[in-house]
């Protein structure tokens, strides 16, 4: 930088002073999208997304219903898989691996890549077998180590002091705030990397709402999320990056902080300032 | 900025509409307040300058009355982007105008002291060009508010630097009727507090100016040089001409 550019002590490169140190050039992805093209049968949902997850930070993908955004997130395990008709084109690379290739184990992927629900899905078993399920899956019997992940799960997903005296209960007589976060606990007790969450709390009331946020706040230290929501004051208070969506393509996507005081687009402007288009 | 449909709730449309109007409305009589100190001054208008310095309360109850609705509107729409900005500017412009308030009736208080001496006319010859230019500033920044004009913005703004010239040469004026004249000092003193409220009405009719800008490009561009505000919002269009294509 030279002297130039500067007045008054002042960067004037940078002259929006915004005081955020997340910069999406300088992270670090964890997945990476490339032209990316998704048709169900003849609809195309999504046209050409080009993006990438960082590393230990949230990413909020939000837009008007039908725009793509469940979609999107559900093609980073490839939960479209499961849709007959529904046909992908591009690359997604998790870790510089393309996730569409042959060569991929897709239960070894959703192993890696977590996913919650909008509504809680607990098993009808106990609180306990909920959470040591995904191990118990993976080969591993050692009672201590059960307890001992399931622990480190529930208090991961701040809801071990909750129930901690009533393992052996039916997860189904929890609230709906503690399921979510026992199915997040049920996530997280396999260590992902990514943990990808389509309207985690849009079936809950607001205190257990805060609770969710609270935890992914904390859950990012240790993984990288992926969160779909159609509260845009939720995704403005717990994102990083936030990527705005309309009729499947890529509208915008940047810094949680500029696209919600100054975005560059008008349609995100409309959407959400709650404009008509 | 292009200019934005309107919400999808039109109670929030009035909302930010309504008080849009009150800044305007406030602004409006901040302008006569003003415009009544000088007048007030230089036709040595004792009664006019009394009716400036009551009538204060009028500009301060409408500042805690615009401060109220954005705060309402803040804590039940969530505000984002461009509607965010607004509310903010509002809440900055405000401020700004009710403090240029004080200054008038400051000015106000300086023109009965003088409307009751017998101080000579040559005084305020100064002052009231100074005050013209004010006065200018004032209405072009709300003119600027008003239409949401930020090149016009950075225009205005600019006028600012003449007032800060024309404020010094004043004062040298002023200090060599206090060396000719001892006797003349209480009064001169009062001439000095006078050109230094127009000066500081110069400065925040240039805030407004920036606020403007702030709530146009999304810019903040306080304390930074006239000539890169300039160059900025240049970049700026362009670039967005770009992104047009």
């Amino acid at each position: 930088m030279t002297a130039d550019n500067m007045t008054h002590g002042i960067d004037l490169d940078n002259l929006d002073r915004s005081q955020n140190d997340t910069r999406l050039e300088d992270e670090k992805l964890v997945i990476s999208v490339e032209n990316l093209n998704l048709f169900y049968g003849p609809t195309q949902a999504l046209f050409d997304i080009n993006m990438g997850i960082p590393e230990h930070k949230v990413t909020a993908f939000i837009g008007p219903s039908g725009c793509g955004k469940s979609t999107l997130l559900r093609c980073f395990n490839r939960m479209n898989d499961l849709v007959d008709i529904c046909q992908v084109n591009g690359k997604i690379t998790l870790d510089g691996q393309d996730i569409y290739s042959k060569k991929i184990n897709v239960a070894d992927l959703r192993r890696k890549v977590g996913m919650v629900f909008q509504k809680p899905n607990p098993f009808p078993k106990s609180i306990y077998e909920n959470v040591a399920y995904g191990l118990r899956i993976q080969g591993i019997k050692d009672k201590r180590r059960l307890d001992e992940s399931v622990e480190k799960a529930l208090k991961g997903a701040a809801l071990w002091d909750e129930v901690k005296d009533r393992m052996q209960e039916n997860a189904l007589g929890l609230s709906g705030g503690q399921q979510q976060r026992l199915v997040i606990a049920r996530a997280i007790a396999i260590e992902p990397e990514v943990l990808l969450l389509d309207e985690p709390a849009s079936a809950l009331d607001p205190i257990s709402t805060l609770k969710i946020e609270e935890l992914i706040y904390e859950l990012k230290k240790k993984y990288t999320i992926v969160i779909v929501t159609h509260n845009m004051q939720q995704a403005a208070r717990v994102s990083d990056y936030t990527a705005f969506m309309y009729l499947g393509q890529m509208v915008e996507f940047k810094d949680t902080n500029t696209l919600f005081t100054n975005p560059s687009e008008k349609k995100t402007e409309d959407y959400i300032t709650g404009r008509y288009g | 900025m292009d200019k934005l449909g309107e919400h999808i709730s039109h109670q929030f449309d009035e909302e930010l509409e309504d008080v849009r109007n009150l800044v305007m409305q406030m602004g409006g009589i901040v302008e006569q307040q003003l415009t009544d100190a000088i007048k007030a001054l230089t036709d040595r208008d004792a009664t006019l300058a009394e009716i400036v310095v009551t009538s204060d309360y009028k500009v301060n109850a409408l500042e805690v009355q615009i401060d109220e609705e954005c705060t309402q509107i803040i804590a039940k729409r969530q505000p984002a982007a461009s509607d965010l900005r607004l509310v903010i500017a509002v809440i900055k412009t405000i401020t700004d105008l009710e403090r240029i308030g004080d200054e008038a009736e400051r000015i106000g208080r300086m023109a009965m002291h003088f409307a009751e001496s017998g101080a000579d006319n040559k005084m305020i010859t100064g002052i009231a060009h100074m005050g013209e230019r004010a006065l200018k500033i004032l209405h072009d920044a709300l003119d600027t508010f008003a239409r949401m004009d930020a090149d016009m913005a950075i225009e205005v703004a600019r006028q600012d630097l003449k007032i800060d010239k024309q404020y010094e040469s004043i004062m040298r004026e002023l200090m060599t009727y206090m060396m000719e004249d001892p006797r003349s000092i209480p009064m001169v003193i009062n001439m000095v507090w006078s050109a230094r409220s127009l000066e500081r009405i110069g400065d925040r009719a240039r805030n407004i100016c920036e606020y403007v800008i702030y709530l146009v490009k999304g810019k903040d561009v306080r304390h930074i040089s006239l000539e890169q505000v300039e160059r900025d919002a240049r970049d700026y269009s362009q670039k967005h001409s770009g992104n047009n294509k």
